[in-house]
């Protein structure tokens, strides 16, 4: 090969994975700009704080169901964040053999379940038993949704932290659970702050196990015990009622549920910035 | 009390490869004690049943007695996170815990002991990096990330995280192969330094290293103790022909 077919063959191989790169942003920014051009207009104060209007009345916003949301999401999290994080580290740091592999194993499983399947399962496990649509019945769902995904970044990103920095921890006299709790886990903690926020933007953005969970509300919250109101569930119902402008209202809860995802995302990683990074 | 480190009859497993067998050896205190031999000879393993590092791995057994300053570390009833407080390590390749300052990394071991005086830290802190020679690099930069150093500088970050702990057994596990020959000469003369003040024992490959910092050396080979003295007479006039192998270079 002759250094000039080497350097079109390097040229044309670079702009192509140039391509792909920037294909794969292409979907984003194309969503945010459609949402943008389709829902900014219907963005503004009152839609930050103020109850839906009765069909036929104008104005009116969905800050019930950013509240809901926000409690949805955040419950959700503290039920499956602390679960997730520790199976993972399970997984990463045991010895034995088989329990691992089944845990894994069903793990991936429980990803695959649709998550109509897991409302089901939240309705039959929570709702029946209380009687009534709540909050807590959605939390469950989406707890149960983000458990899998958190489990496996944590045992991938634990698993990522060198030996030799166990070693060296155990090696001054430091007992295993405090080598975990002080060096595994903070050398892996950019990674897996990434894997929990991919977990709840996936659950933010849920709808169907919502739907004969947390149900819906028009109204504030009123108790964990009660039906809530998230954004996906209003958005589903503004956008499929015939109404132009619960459509435009309906595109303005999408953009606004993509930046809170954003901004969550954002504060998270700045709030839990390690001075040195480890693992990413 | 029987100073230094005595071991008797020590075996060691990976599954089911035996990979020491019947060590019998004495290591003098306050002085430094070189293992050599050729890879996979038993040499890291062995350094590694000293301080109960052997049963991290998955799978490994050790069997025997290891007195270090004339208390059983394999007792029953022995917690290997105690037997390892008193005696430090350095690895191969430099270590320190990358999210962690200078300052923590050296201070990692001391606080995690419970010590909790700011005072009391940076005093511990100031007094192994100057043992360790790394106080005049770093001083001025204790909040830096132990990571931004070069490999000799951290190295000796962690010579210093192991002695801030006051150890009475700094073991060394070809603590100079990442490094580069003036890096290496700097850890030498810290080694040099250091004898007097705790039982060293340095596993190695260059055989001038044993040879520059040893007074007594032993030479593994496939698992065995073959032969074990003064360093100088080692070298000079090995009594084993398998010693006179390897330290010539005929070997294998």
């Amino acid at each position: 090969m002759t250094a000039r077919t080497r350097r079109v063959v390097n040229r044309v191989m670079g702009g192509l994975t140039a391509l792909a790169a920037g294909l794969v942003i292409l979907p984003l920014l194309l969503i945010f700009g459609f949402l943008l051009f389709q829902g900014a207009s219907a963005v503004n104060v009152d839609f930050f704080t103020h109850l839906p209007k009765p069909v036929g009345e104008d104005g009116g916003g969905m800050a019930n169901a950013i509240i809901g949301s926000l409690i949805l999401v955040g419950l959700a999290a503290c039920l499956g964040l602390p679960i997730g994080i520790l199976g993972g580290v399970y997984l990463a740091e045991s010895r034995d053999r088989r329990m691992p592999w089944l845990v894994r194993f069903l793990a991936d499983v429980l990803n695959g379940v649709p998550s109509i399947v897991i409302g089901i399962f939240a309705y039959a496990l929570v709702v029946l038993p209380m009687r009534r649509f709540s909050a807590l019945a959605g939390a469950v769902a989406l707890a149960v949704i983000m458990l899998p995904i958190v489990v496996r970044t944590s045992e991938e990103l634990v698993r990522l932290v060198p030996s030799s920095l166990r070693e060296a921890a155990l090696a001054l006299g430091i007992p295993e659970w405090k080598v975990i709790l002080r060096v595994v886990l903070p050398t892996a903690r950019a990674g897996i702050i990434t894997g929990v926020m991919v977990a709840v933007a996936r659950v933010a953005g849920e709808t169907a196990p919502l739907l004969f969970t947390a149900f819906g509300n028009r109204f504030w919250h009123q108790g964990l015990d009660q039906p809530i109101a998230a954004l996906p569930l209003q958005i589903f119902a503004y956008a499929i009622a015939p109404y132009d402008d619960w459509h435009r209202q309906a595109w303005a809860g999408a953009l606004v549920l993509i930046g809170m995802v954003f901004i969550v995302s954002l504060a998270a990683r700045v709030a839990t910035r390690g001075r040195f990074s480890g693992v990413r | 009390m029987v100073d230094g480190i005595q071991v008797t009859g020590v075996n060691a497993w990976f599954g089911s490869v035996h990979v020491l067998k019947g060590i019998d050896l004495a290591m003098a205190p306050k002085a430094v004690t070189a293992i050599i031999g050729p890879s996979g000879c038993g040499k890291s393993t062995f350094i590694r049943c000293l301080n109960r590092m052997h049963e991290v791995v998955p799978e490994a057994r050790v069997s025997g007695t290891v007195l270090v300053e004339g208390e059983d570390v394999y007792a029953a009833g022995v917690d290997p996170v105690q037997v390892r407080r008193r005696i430090g390590m350095v690895f191969q390749r430099p270590n320190p815990f990358p999210t962690m300052s200078v300052f923590d990394n050296v201070a990692a071991g001391l606080r995690l002991a419970g010590m909790r005086r700011r005072a009391d830290l940076q005093e511990a802190v100031e007094r192994a990096l100057r043992q360790a020679a790394l106080w005049d690099e770093v001083k001025d930069g204790l909040d830096k990330s132990g990571t931004s150093l070069s490999g000799g500088q951290q190295q000796r970050l962690c010579i210093a995280r192991a002695l801030a702990v006051d150890p009475a057994v700094l073991l060394m596990d070809e603590p100079c192969s990442a490094l580069d020959p003036i890096a290496t000469a700097r850890i030498e003369e810290l080694i040099l330094e250091l004898r007097g003040a705790l039982t060293i024992v340095i596993v190695t490959h260059n055989m001038q290293q044993a040879a520059r910092v040893s007074e007594a050396t032993a030479f593994f080979l496939m698992g065995e103790l073959v032969e074990f003295g003064v360093t100088r007479e080692l070298f000079t006039n090995p009594r084993d022909k398998r010693t006179e192998d390897y330290i010539t270079g005929r070997f294998g």
